[in-house]
């Protein structure tokens, strides 16, 4: 997983509520064994026509934004599916920071296992930098996740909230797997007394 | 001790550590893998040299690409073929229990679980999609997490997880003729939101919860995650008790009885607190339908397609529009009468033999509309040859149905039973995103005796008519 530090980027908006996994990325793109390549189907249905040509309409089909980095939205993002094909998507496509009101929480989790920053900011707040990113590539907005600081094109600082725990993961690029191993022995202990404590739960074994 | 609700006190029981933050270390008893979400996460473990901790917890299926037709040909779609030999392959070098497509006991994830007593009370359940919240019916506690979450718990047998909030649906009261589970379900969607649950687990209780069958419950649950919430519960009782007794992989003889007893004390305390609670009065729901691309566009089916103008705000009023306009729908139109194209009844929502049965009663002696194709996808192998020995299989046939084999099939179109662009379904699924069950077309979610109204009629319908 790469590190995300100071992001200074190109932010595309998307004023929308509810946008689910299905938009981000449709189910017949889910059938790869691979993480990568599914940048290219980010979106599928809002980004192309029937004809397979670029809608562009479509806010990430329009210059700057093809090259955005940061992704604003309105409530919900991310609900639906736990497909992590979504967070791929996004990431193969190159954002790196999703900003909205709120998040759907299965999204919200697997955005910060792929390396990308999910922030929680007010509605009104979502908007404003929603006017910033409207004036294009020009206006990069700069995410500061050592500080928690999103700075606008003006030079305003906007605070946001991150739990520690996940910061020191997406700072350090780690995977939560080895942190958690460090805890084998508990996870151990935990199991024998659970076996004696409840017995009766039965082991999954075919004939 | 403090007053504990259920989930507190599975909460509790699962936690191996907390982390400084709050963040839980929380052991998982049973990891449902199916090939979609799970070769990334396969591919991990071998890259980091890592195995399974725990495969006698760990049951596979393949169900999400699987075909609903003819299963002893060759799968034509080489992607999906590579799915699932990829599941195969991995479920053989990693060790993993797995019913293959040519077992009996194959079917949708979510089914499997409960029908083989894999899912029980008081456990924690998780799998690589969001409707494992369907095993909450169980009373026990059941999220769906991401491929990187589906790696971590076959390396430790735990995730990582900070504790949900509480919230209560209560229900009170009986439910009215041709109003079932996925009636209350929808409805309650309809009153909370999308979001309405986010960040909650969400127990239901109430008389009319209390008297709904296990498949019923397993609906209810299933549809928390439509409605935002981490997972669903409902407190085991005698009904789930019966239910577990006898299946395959649960606990047998005295072991049965002490898992009861354990069992017995997951109900909430007398005077547990729930950070948001929620009632409604079950003889105010009535049969309904959505309209829109959004679970929570829920309608009663003798309702009318609401009006964007009377929207105040802006953002909505043009998203209710566009809803409109993909759905072919004009606003203040009765949604009764409206055509349909497709009916598809199956889905981890409904496709338990207790929802072909309903289906059934109003099929029988019927014939399915002219120009309209039905389709009946049982949820296993096992539904499938229950129904069979019900005659179900001859009711659907000789109205006109399409009897096919056990999978997640058109709920979301990665197999090839897929709607096309403007065809219309009346589908016991669980989504209606734009696209969902393929691409440009429209899903109405209802009950499946709603479905199979609509299958004889050629129109939504409102069920009641038809009883």
């Amino acid at each position: 997983m790469d590190k995300f530090t100071v992001l200074s980027a190109v932010a595309a908006p998307l004023p929308e509520e509810n946008i689910d996994t299905d938009k981000i990325i449709p189910a017949r793109f889910l059938k790869t064994t691979k993480r990568t390549g599914l940048g290219v189907h980010a979106f599928d249905s809002m980004r192309y026509r029937a004809d397979g040509s670029e809608n562009p309409d479509f806010v990430l089909n329009q210059e700057p934004y093809r090259k955005a980095e940061i992704l604003i939205t309105y409530d919900n993002l991310g609900c639906g599916s736990s497909r992590e094909h979504a967070p791929w998507a996004l990431l193969d496509f190159g954002i790196r920071c999703v900003i909205a009101p709120s998040f759907a929480d299965i999204f919200h989790n697997n955005c910060f296992k792929n390396g990308i920053l999910p922030i929680v900011l007010p509605h009104d707040v979502c908007e404003q930098l929603m006017e910033d990113a409207r004036m294009g590539g020009n206006a990069r907005l700069t995410i500061d996740l050592p500080r928690q600081v999103v700075v606008r094109p003006d030079g305003t600082e906007v605070p946001f909230n991150v739990d520690p725990l996940r910061k020191k993961l997406l700072l350090e690029g780690l995977d939560d797997i080895g942190q958690t191993l460090q805890h084998e022995k508990e996870i151990t202990i935990f199991e024998e007394r659970r076996a004696q404590a409840q017995p009766w739960i039965p082991r999954i074994v075919l004939d | 001790m403090a007053p504990r609700t259920l989930f507190d006190k599975i909460w509790d029981s699962h936690v191996v550590e907390t982390l400084p933050d709050r963040t839980a270390i929380l052991y998982i008893d049973r990891h449902l893998v199916h090939e979609v979400t799970s070769p990334q996460a396969f591919e991990g473990l071998r890259l980091s040299g890592r195995r399974l901790r725990h495969p006698d917890a760990t049951i596979a299926v393949v169900d999400h690409n699987v075909p609903t037709s003819d299963r002893t040909q060759p799968i034509e779609e080489a992607e999906s073929r590579n799915q699932i030999e990829t599941l195969e392959r991995n479920v053989k070098e990693f060790g993993v229990p797995y019913f293959p497509l040519l077992s009996a006991r194959q079917g949708i994830v979510h089914v499997v679980g409960p029908e083989q007593g894999i899912s029980l009370p008081g456990m924690t359940i998780v799998c690589g999609d969001s409707h494992t919240s369907t095993h909450g019916a169980m009373g026990a506690l059941a999220f769906g997490i991401g491929t990187s979450e589906v790696e971590h718990v076959m390396a430790t047998q735990t995730i990582l997880q900070k504790p949900a909030k509480n919230m209560k649906v209560v229900v009170e009261g009986q439910v009215g003729p041709g109003v079932t589970a996925k009636d209350i379900m929808l409805a309650i969607i309809g009153h909370i939101g999308t979001a309405g649950g986010t960040g909650h687990v969400i127990e239901f209780a109430g008389s009319a919860i209390r008297e709904l069958d296990m498949a019923g419950r397993m609906t209810l649950c299933n549809m928390s995650i439509e409605a935002g919430a981490r997972a669903g519960l409902v407190a085991p009782d005698e009904t789930t008790f019966e239910y577990v007794r006898g299946r395959p992989f649960a606990p047998k003889g005295e072991a049965f009885d002490e898992a009861v007893a354990y069992w017995k004390t997951l109900a909430a305390d007398e005077g547990a607190h729930y950070d948001r609670v929620v009632e409604m009065r079950a003889e105010d729901i009535t049969p309904v339908l959505t309209w829109g691309t959004s679970p929570e566009t829920v309608i009663p089916v003798t309702g009318t397609v609401p009006d964007p103008a009377a929207e105040a705000d802006a953002g909505r009023r043009a998203q209710m529009q566009r809803m409109l306009d993909y759905m072919g729908l004009k606003a203040g139109q009765k949604i009764a009468g409206t055509p349909v194209d497709v009916v598809f009844i199956g889905s981890c929502t409904n496709s338990r033999i207790e929802d072909l049965r309903s289906a059934a009663a109003i099929a029988a002696g019927r014939k399915v509309a002219a120009g309209v194709r039905a389709m009946i996808v049982p949820g296993s192998g096992i539904v499938k040859a229950q129904a069979e020995e019900e005659g179900l299989d001859k009711v659907f046939l000789e109205a006109g149905f399409e009897w096919r084999e056990a999978g997640c099939s058109m709920c979301l179109g990665m197999n090839p039973d897929r709607l096309t662009p403007g065809q219309r379904c009346a589908s016991t699924s669980n989504r209606n995103f734009e696209g969902r069950q393929g691409p440009g077309g429209r899903t109405h979610l209802l009950s499946p005796a709603m479905a199979a109204a609509a299958a004889v009629t050629g129109c939504l319908t409102d069920v009641r008519e038809l009883i």
